[in-house]
């Protein structure tokens, strides 16, 4: 089989999976109203499938402060921020990320995705060891390759299983790189950051949290799951987005280790790659101010993400052990998955789908995103209409 | 390391893909873990996780992409245990 008769093959497999042309993945979006609708096709929708935790996308100042970046300097920066991508506010967000989560460094990436890239690839090397949860998000798994660090897995949030592997280590714990996620991407449930630090004490190792999905959500002043443990000074490297509760795209690493900006001159990912826009840096710096007064925003999304949860919960369908905003209905097959999405998208609610490899355990998902602007009544209906639907989808086989 | 030992290797790896897999399908050292019994990439790894904890050993995954049949995961598995005792 040739490079292209690959491509055809998983193609293949990709239709029949999802016949008659049903877009799930990459759904187009004609139109975008607002933090919580948009228009597919000619339905207007209820968002349900986005990572906008906070409901920031069209805050006024995030806007405004988008707009006067661009007019006062222009809409790219045109290279790296090793060479002449570093402008005024690249470096004030990054001063601004170190006094929100009160450490002494702090690296701004491109992405998200580049932020762990560029972090664990610059971190540990051939011959070191990544220790990470076996449900990972790409990103990690991703920075794990690239560093050509040994990579080995423990079961998801299994701590028994972390310390069999961190015990087999033996001598290598000294140069190893043990990696935790605040909120997982796929059921939406968290690290048990306590357990996992004491490990990390017993043992040794360097302790990498990716706050990602935890990030404006966990915590008083949204810092995430390191708050809300009160374990900020107990992990060493903290990565997160910008592209979820700031609503904008980029990433960052936080840390006391003095150590991390020398990642600004072996980090690949971060060397090699065009400077987030200014707009994209004034908008996130915009956003971050109001996460962090955003107490009220985070009482709303709480308020939403149980009210979803005990609703789902009730009718009987299986989700992730505790309520949050990413919650997810996991499903016997891909086949009423499948179903299931169409018949939310039919009844005007977008989701989002996960079939297998991609989610854990050969599960299937349909994953819903709570953020803090939808309201009561739009929580209770897209409730009302997963439970109206599931007899239908446990009949089908 | 002796002989029986890495027959063991052999034994559980051939008994838990049979099990992963459609039991129509005879496994022997032979058979290609991709083209053959079109094992996914998380059950392999899930198989991986089995197999350090049967025999007490690390197999980073990262060491697997050389890996095509089920002799050449003995072979890999057999030389950790080896070099780990």
């Amino acid at each position: 089989m040739n490079l292209l008769e690959k491509l055809d093959a998983a193609a293949a497999a990709r239709k029949a999976l999802l016949p008659n042309g049903v877009g799930a993945f990459g759904i187009p979006i004609e139109e975008i109203f607002s933090a919580t609708e948009a228009r597919i096709g000619d339905r207007r929708v209820l968002l349900m499938g986005t990572n906008n935790y906070l409901g920031l996308t069209f805050a006024p100042e995030c806007i405004r402060a988008a707009h006067e970046a661009i007019d006062k300097e222009g809409t790219g920066t045109t290279g790296s921020r090793m060479a002449n991508g570093s402008y005024f506010g690249h470096r004030a967000l990054e001063r601004e990320f170190a006094d929100f989560y009160q450490c002494s460094s702090s690296i701004v990436f491109t992405t998200g995705y580049q932020a762990n890239l560029g972090t664990i690839s610059g971190l540990v090397g051939p011959g070191d060891t990544v220790l990470i949860d076996g449900d990972s998000h790409a990103s990690i798994f991703d920075g794990c390759i690239l560093s050509g660090a040994n990579i080995i897995r423990f079961k998801h949030n299994d701590m028994a299983d972390m310390e069999k592997r961190l015990r087999r280590l033996g001598d290598n714990i000294e140069t190893t790189l043990i990696i935790a996620e605040g909120i997982y991407s796929m059921l939406g449930d968290q690290a048990p950051l306590a357990d996992i630090v004491q490990l990390k004490n017993k043992y040794g190792g360097i302790l990498l949290l990716d706050e990602a999905h935890s990030l404006g959500v966990l915590g008083k002043s949204g810092q995430g799951l390191v708050e809300t443990t009160g374990l900020l000074n107990e992990v060493d490297f903290i990565t997160g987005t910008f592209s979820k509760s700031l609503c904008s795209i980029g990433g960052f690493c936080v840390s006391n280790h003095p150590q991390l900006e020398q990642l600004r001159y072996v980090s690949h990912p971060y060397i090699f790659t065009a400077s987030p826009s200014p707009a994209t840096i004034a908008s996130t710096r915009a956003a971050l101010e109001l996460l962090r007064k955003g107490s009220h925003l985070r009482d709303k999304l709480w308020s939403n993400c149980r009210q979803l949860y005990a609703q789902l919960k009730e009718v009987g369908y299986q989700l992730g052990p505790d309520p949050g905003p990413v919650i997810a209905a996991v499903v016997a097959t891909p086949q009423q998955a499948l179903l299931l999405w169409q018949q939310l998208l039919e009844h005007n609610i977008y989701v989002n789908l996960i079939l297998p490899p991609a989610a854990p355990e050969g599960k299937s998902l349909v994953r819903c995103s709570v953020n803090a602007a939808h309201t009561t009544e739009e929580i209770r209906y897209v409730g009302d209409t997963f439970a109206k639907l599931y007899g239908a989808i446990n009949t089908q086989t | 390391m002796t002989e029986s030992n890495y027959d063991e290797i052999m034994k559980l790896l051939c008994d838990r893909l049979s099990d992963l897999t459609n039991a129509d399908v005879l496994i022997t050292p032979e058979t290609n873990l991709i083209s053959q019994l079109s094992i996914d990439s998380i059950k392999l790894l899930n198989l991986i996780m089995e197999v350090e904890d049967a025999f007490d050993i690390s197999i980073p995954i990262n060491v697997l992409t050389d890996v095509q049949t089920v002799r050449e995961l003995a072979d890999l598995v057999h030389k950790i245990k080896i070099t780990s005792s």
